[in-house]
């Protein structure tokens, strides 16, 4: 088996706080993985905001946000034990992040120790 | 009696403690044939306890002295008071559990012993519960007891500390206690229905101590309570499960019903979600009536189990509260990613699935 973390991202940052239904959908989803007893860790939520989100640059720079260079922005991750990266894709295309035009980046862990 | 003779002796006696106790019963046996029942039968039987378990010290006593002379020191040995009031009783019991349930122990050791010791089923009571033959309890018992004795728990000084370290064990094993009695599907009658009343008699003095009177301990009991409501209900007079749906719900025990509700909300005060909460309050959305969104509640619920701890069981339950409000066809979607194949409740479902009434209910 190996771990895939998959990495969520928005375009509009007004899609970030969900309804009820759309957090409902995304719980069904999660705990689907969960029944194959394939996830690994439910991951974490992560704030897009002012005041939550800096970028560290080079040279002492320091910018408000992620959004000076990228036009999409990450707002939270999954891990998830499949064994194939195909199996993985499968996975995360049921996620309902695709109704409101996010994507999900794919990306094989490899442990450090 | 054995945990109060434990207290006294230590772990390392168990064997002997749980010797003395059966002769205590049995020369209670004896003697009430010929002389009739005690007025305080309780009183009577630890009374011949104590005194055997005197005699037992006094004996080892000797020997402990004699040797300790040659080695040509001195040892004064003192006689121990044996105490039996019911705080007692409580008190030993409740240290007992918490011995039993060492984390080292395999699952159906600790299972095992706390039958013996804490419910005092025989061998051969255990091995009919468990289905397994009485030379694999003798095994496992002994196996249990080795561990217990060679571990360095002492039963008397039970800390703060290792009551909240030893307490997520102490409440799996019931619930496994518990479990075993209600969802044994390949034994029925009077022993299923006594492994349930025993966890619940434990869990209960858990909540009677304010050290183990914890949100998971109220949670567990609440589910044991309102599972146990619908024991009468769930077999017919031939002994035969009765499905959920089809149960005459007259026969719940509305009494159980609401001490379930009392200790859940007990459970809530404090925040705490684990997984007992959890089902807890799957159970208790199962005692109301088909009400609206009733399903979609026990799918969130599921939802976070499966989060906290995965489990072919709530895996497979899960799918079955999502059919009930998704619809079946959804439903069997999910159920042939869980590869479960194997699982007899699988076949169950996914024949449900694709038989009944289709339509979801939200």
């Amino acid at each position: 088996m190996k771990e895939f973390t998959l990495i969520f991202r928005l375009k509009d940052i007004a899609d970030f706080k969900p309804t009820p239904e759309q957090m409902q959908d995304r719980l069904n989803w999660l705990a689907g993985i969960a029944a194959q007893n394939k996830l690994v860790d439910q991951g974490n939520t992560l704030l897009p905001h002012n005041g939550s989100a800096r970028t560290v640059r080079p040279d002492n720079i320091v910018t408000d946000g992620p959004y000076t260079e990228i036009k999409e922005f990450i707002v939270g991750y999954v891990i998830i034990r499949t064994e194939t990266i195909e199996e993985a894709v499968e996975i995360a295309k049921g996620n309902p992040i695709f109704k409101i035009g996010g994507n999900i980046e794919i990306r094989e862990v490899l442990k450090r120790n | 009696m054995v945990a109060i003779l434990c207290r006294h002796f230590g772990l390392k006696h168990i064997e002997t403690a749980e010797d003395i106790v059966s002769e205590a019963f049995l020369k209670a046996s004896e003697t009430w044939v010929t002389n009739g029942v005690p007025a305080n039968p309780r009183a009577w039987l630890y009374a011949v306890a104590k005194n055997k378990a005197k005699d037992y010290i006094k004996r080892s006593a000797l020997f402990e002295t004699q040797i300790v002379k040659e080695l040509g020191s001195k040892k004064a040995i003192t006689e121990p008071d044996f105490e039996c009031s019911p705080e007692t009783i409580a008190d030993s019991q409740l240290t007992m559990i918490f011995a039993v349930c060492h984390p080292g122990n395999p699952v159906e050791s600790q299972i095992c012993l706390a039958l013996k010791v804490l419910c005092g089923f025989s061998l051969e009571e255990i091995a009919n519960a468990f289905l397994i033959r009485p030379e694999t309890v003798k095994k496992r018992l002994h196996r249990a007891r080795t561990h217990l004795r060679n571990s360095d728990f002492q039963i008397g000084l039970l800390s703060e500390a290792d009551i909240r370290s030893r307490q997520n064990t102490v409440l799996k094993t019931l619930y496994l206690l518990f479990n075993e009695g209600y969802f044994s599907r390949t034994h029925k009658g009077p022993i299923r229905n006594e492994l349930c009343s025993e966890a619940v008699r434990l869990t209960l003095m858990l909540t009677e101590n304010p050290l183990t009177n914890t949100p998971q301990t109220n949670a567990l009991l609440a589910l044991m309570c309102y599972q146990s409501s619908r024991l009468d209900a769930r077999t017919n007079p031939e002994g035969e499960v009765i499905l959920f749906d089809e149960q005459d719900r007259s026969l719940w025990d509305k009494s159980l019903i609401e001490k379930g509700n009392y200790y859940l909300v007990a459970a809530c005060d404090g925040g705490e979600r684990s997984k007992y909460h959890l089902e807890a309050g799957i159970a208790y959305w199962h005692t109301t009536p088909t009400a609206e969104n009733k399903w979609q509640h026990i799918l969130q619920l599921y939802n976070q189990l499966v989060l906290i701890e995965y489990s072919p069981m709530a895996a497979l339950n899960r799918t079955f509260a999502f059919a009930k409000v998704y619809g079946h066809r959804q439903a069997i979607r999910e159920l042939e990613k869980l590869n479960l194949e194997e699982n007899d409740y699988y076949h169950k479902i996914l024949d449900y699935l694709n038989n009944a009434d289709a339509s979801p209910r939200h």
